[in-house]
């Protein structure tokens, strides 16, 4: 691999830019390609493959022109909506999970640096902080401050986006009131299927950093078994 | 793919480069059966012999670095793979039964 190419991977990765590095692995040969970028409609189509499910391809049994792409994304990112006890667990664990993690809760309070030590923080109301992150298919969202005037806003604008993962923590009872709520508001039932509610795997979670793991888990299971 | 931890075996990779360093850089490309790094994992390999990343639980590392040793020497990428390992021979292999087919190559 020639340094440059190395550079501009990283460069890519740094700047947050989808790119795939194709090499022949007979030559060693190596090309970055980005989204639409390719020789013809196969390399294309293995290119935006690769940046879709997130993996690797291999083309061809043939050994003399085997390309190997592989895909570098931009990071996951997790959106957490209350900057509640269960937050802080969670938002630890995320970015050890390679999530890039932004707690949104206009409650000055409960956002406190103090508390989320090097967390980055948004104090805005949840649904003009959602719509500024600009939520895509590599964001998950979760709300857990069970309180409807914080969260709703938030799933309005979640529903909307592509996001990946769209949680909530709260009871069953709970639960089924806010389904209540946003159907009244106009949601379908097809889409609040997206809606994973009560939040978690059941795994028997009783403290802050036990449901943090359930929520975690559950993000993985959405993500790579889709 | 770019989760913190590959980025980090490429920015080692980067950095033992710039301060002198030959480096070569192994890249599992398939696998077969159950193995225990999926393919785009990455193992960052300097001219002492220090290593960053994993190509296998730490089953193939040791031979995986003596090939990046010398792809550092000819500058020839190099295919290698290994397969299910004999615990009576005390032959490389993966334990978990799984193959596993890595690229080899030099930082240049």
């Amino acid at each position: 691999m020639k340094s440059e190419i190395l550079d501009m991977v990283l460069e890519s990765i740094a700047t947050k830019r989808a790119v795939v590095l194709a090499t022949n692995l007979e030559s060693g040969e190596q090309r970055l390609l980005g989204r639409g970028d390719g020789d013809d409609d196969d390399e294309r189509a293995n290119v935006s493959t690769a940046l879709r499910l997130d993996k690797p391809v291999t083309t061809g049994p043939d050994e003399s022109r085997r390309i190997f792409y592989q895909p570098f994304n931009p990071p996951l990112r997790m959106v957490l909506v209350g900057a509640v006890h269960i937050a802080q667990p969670l938002s630890t664990m995320a970015v050890l999970a390679g999530y890039e993690v932004t707690i949104v809760d206009p409650r000055s309070a409960f956002a406190a640096e103090a508390r989320f030590p090097g967390v980055a923080l948004d104090l805005s109301w949840p649904d003009q902080a959602l719509e500024s992150l600009g939520l895509d298919a590599r964001s998950a969202v979760v709300t857990l401050t069970h309180d409807p005037k914080l969260d709703d806003p938030a799933l309005h604008v979640a529903l909307r986006s592509d996001a990946f993962f769209i949680g909530c923590l709260g009871s069953k009872k709970t639960h089924a009131t806010r389904l209540k709520r946003l159907r009244k508001a106009g949601f379908t039932d097809a889409e609040l299927e997206r809606i994973k509610g009560p939040v978690g795997l059941p795994i028997g979670s009783r403290s802050p950093s036990e449901i943090a793991v359930s929520v975690l888990a559950q993000v993985i299971e959405t993500l790579r078994k889709p | 793919m770019s989760d913190q931890s590959e980025t980090e075996v490429l920015l080692a990779a980067r950095q033992w480069k710039a301060a002198g360093h030959r480096v070569a850089l192994a890249t599992v490309v398939k696998t077969w059966g159950s193995s225990p790094r999926p393919a785009g994992s990455h193992l960052a390999v300097r001219d002492d012999s220090h290593f960053l990343g994993s190509v296998s639980g730490g089953c193939v590392e040791g031979r995986v670095v003596e090939e990046a040793l010398g792809v550092m020497k000819t500058g020839e990428p190099k295919l290698v793979e290994f397969g299910v390992s004999n615990d009576e021979a005390w032959e490389v292999g993966l334990a978990c039964g799984g193959r596993v087919e890595i690229f080899v190559e030099a930082i240049e």
